[in-house]
């Protein structure tokens, strides 16, 4: 096991262990705490007496008792006196025990209550990152530019919350809606570490692995829901460019990428989720997008990629799902396939709506058109255009790059 | 766990006045409200309720030692006025919003949901 994999285990016990005492507490605090004192405990206990056979139990139980105790000497005032009284019953036991049903996996019902849309978005991406992946307040702190301080009063407040406001961490009784949210905030990290909003690296990829990380844990939880295997495969098959996608710091264009550099394994492990998602027959945007990664994945060469059928399930998209960000995507690959009079015709109504006018992939695609349909001065001008509405400093050296090549 | 479901809006006193006496709405005898009072009855999640006169009849009260300050209008002026709620019972925040979800509010209304904290000793007093 190397190092990354072994304090992913670490991590992922954690997370299961604060998913266990919530759900039976009903209060994210107090598990964090139990946690905490149980894996002290068990650094102590496991150097003298060596590893016990079932750790995960062994913990678990460990946080059970040391909970039941802070129960004990604190007393807690009842706001949910169906949740403690759980609790209350195992204060009054001499060796609290648990059921051993409760040592299943708990996790499910924990990104649920981290995810839930009664949070604010950022919270939700900071609590599920802290809780479910286990990473430390001050590495979510510093992958999304907040100060340390900010972002624990952020969680101190949401857990309250959580408890206060009856967030239960269990599956909900309606969870189609509430799986959106949990899908969007876990490919809300993956868009984060891919293509930073802010900052000067590029990619920063611990944020992609931990997405993939949280969308095989999703995936595994819930493995007959083809949009969260879409979401998986999704992920797996641009991160399979990762390695490819920039040189030096420079972002490196799909059409000049080294594709030998790409990740054949998670080409092929994003292909087969894929596949599995597809057979279920229930289409969903994630699994279209996912589409379009595995037809890329599929080009040895940029020559060789399949533009027609790209621009066929950027149309199924732009129908499940219209905006105009779809558009732009639509018409970039309507030009591959059909000419870039085509792309431009299909790109025409959105820059007319001017929807879009701040961002910048629109008018790097209007650009791009706009030179293939033989406009080289127009082009020029949506060059500049591009570079000048790009918040990425290393994506802006590139689009002026293009500029002065035109 | 018992909610309180708080209605606000941001219409006047003359639009509430004419809303309330409006056919479609709260007077008629099988209107959306009387609908959602039934729903709330049947299901045996209510346990309190109250349509607000508008803000703009409200009163407030202050007490600095022994001196009561009496002020016309409500402690705040904001452009949303909560004209009434429902206290309801149920056990998660997820069935408080879907009941939040039903309310039959006019546009532009939004509904407040918050928990209420219990096991107090002044609870307990009113049983």
């Amino acid at each position: 096991m190397s190092a990354g994999e072994l304090e992913h285990a670490f991590r992922e016990e954690w997370g299961a262990v604060v998913a266990t005492l919530a759900r039976r507490l009903g209060d994210l605090q107090a598990a964090e705490d139990a946690a905490a004192e149980a894996f002290a405990a068990a650094a102590n206990a496991w150097r003298k007496d060596g590893v016990p056979p079932n750790p995960g139990g062994w913990l678990t139980l460990t946080a059970w008792r040391k909970a039941v105790d802070a129960h004990r000497r604190a007393g807690a005032v009842a706001v949910d006196p169906h949740v403690l009284g759980e609790v209350a019953a195992a204060a009054e036991e001499d060796e609290p025990a648990m059921e051993p049903a409760s040592l299943g996996d708990d996790r499910l019902g924990l990104i649920f209550a981290c995810c839930h849309p009664a949070l604010a978005l950022e919270v939700r991406v900071g609590m599920t990152l802290r809780y479910v992946a286990g990473l430390t307040t001050r590495e979510i702190a510093a992958a999304f530019l907040v100060p340390e301080p900010t972002l624990a009063q952020r969680l101190v407040r949401a857990k309250r919350k959580i408890k206060e406001a009856g967030i239960r961490f269990e599956l909900p009784a309606r969870p189609a809606e509430r799986l959106r949210s949990v899908r969007a905030v876990v490919y809300l990290v993956f868009n984060e570490g891919f293509a930073a909003t802010s900052g000067d690296e590029l990619i920063r990829g611990e944020l992609c692995e931990e997405a993939i990380w949280l969308g095989r844990l999703l995936h595994r939880l819930l493995p007959s829901d083809a949009e969260t295997a879409g979401l998986l495969a999704l992920m797996l098959l641009h991160h399979s460019r990762a390695a490819a996608r920039q040189s030096g710091g420079k972002p490196v264009p799909l059409d000049e990428q080294d594709r030998t550099r790409w990740n054949q394994a998670l080409i092929a492990e994003g292909t087969r989720v894929l596949d599995e998602a597809l057979a279920r027959r229930e289409p969903g945007s994630y699994q279209l997008q996912a589409a379009i990664a595995a037809l890329h994945g599929q080009a040895t060469r940029f020559e060789d990629t399949d533009w027609p059928q790209i621009a066929l399930l950027y149309g199924s998209l732009a129908r499940l799902d219209p905006s105009p960000v779809i558009e732009v995507n639509r018409a970039v690959a309507v030009g591959m396939a059909d000419g870039g009079l085509a792309g431009l015709a299909v790109l025409e109504p959105v820059l007319a709506s001017g929807a879009l006018e701040g961002y910048s992939p629109l008018h790097a695609a209007h650009a791009a058109l706009l030179e293939k349909a033989g406009y080289p001065e127009r082009a020029r001008g949506a060059w500049a255009k591009a570079a000048e509405t790009s918040a990425n400093p290393a994506l802006r050296e590139e689009l002026l790059r293009r500029h002065e090549k035109s | 766990m018992k909610y309180a479901l708080l209605f606000y809006s941001s219409s006047t006193a003359e639009e509430y006045a004419a809303a309330a006496t409006a056919p479609a709405h709260a007077r008629e005898p099988e209107g959306e409200w009387v609908k959602y009072a039934r729903a709330l009855k049947e299901a045996g999640v209510y346990i309190a309720g109250a349509q607000l006169t508008h803000s703009d009849t409200a009163t407030s009260v202050r007490v600095r030692g022994e001196d009561r300050l009496i002020t016309d209008g409500p402690f705040m002026e904001t452009k949303e006025h909560l004209l009434g709620f429902f206290m309801i019972e149920v056990p998660d925040l997820d069935a408080a919003l879907d009941w939040a979800t039903r309310v039959p509010l006019m546009d532009g209304g939004t509904t407040e949901v918050r928990a209420a904290v219990s096991g107090m000793p002044w609870q307990q007093v009113l049983g």
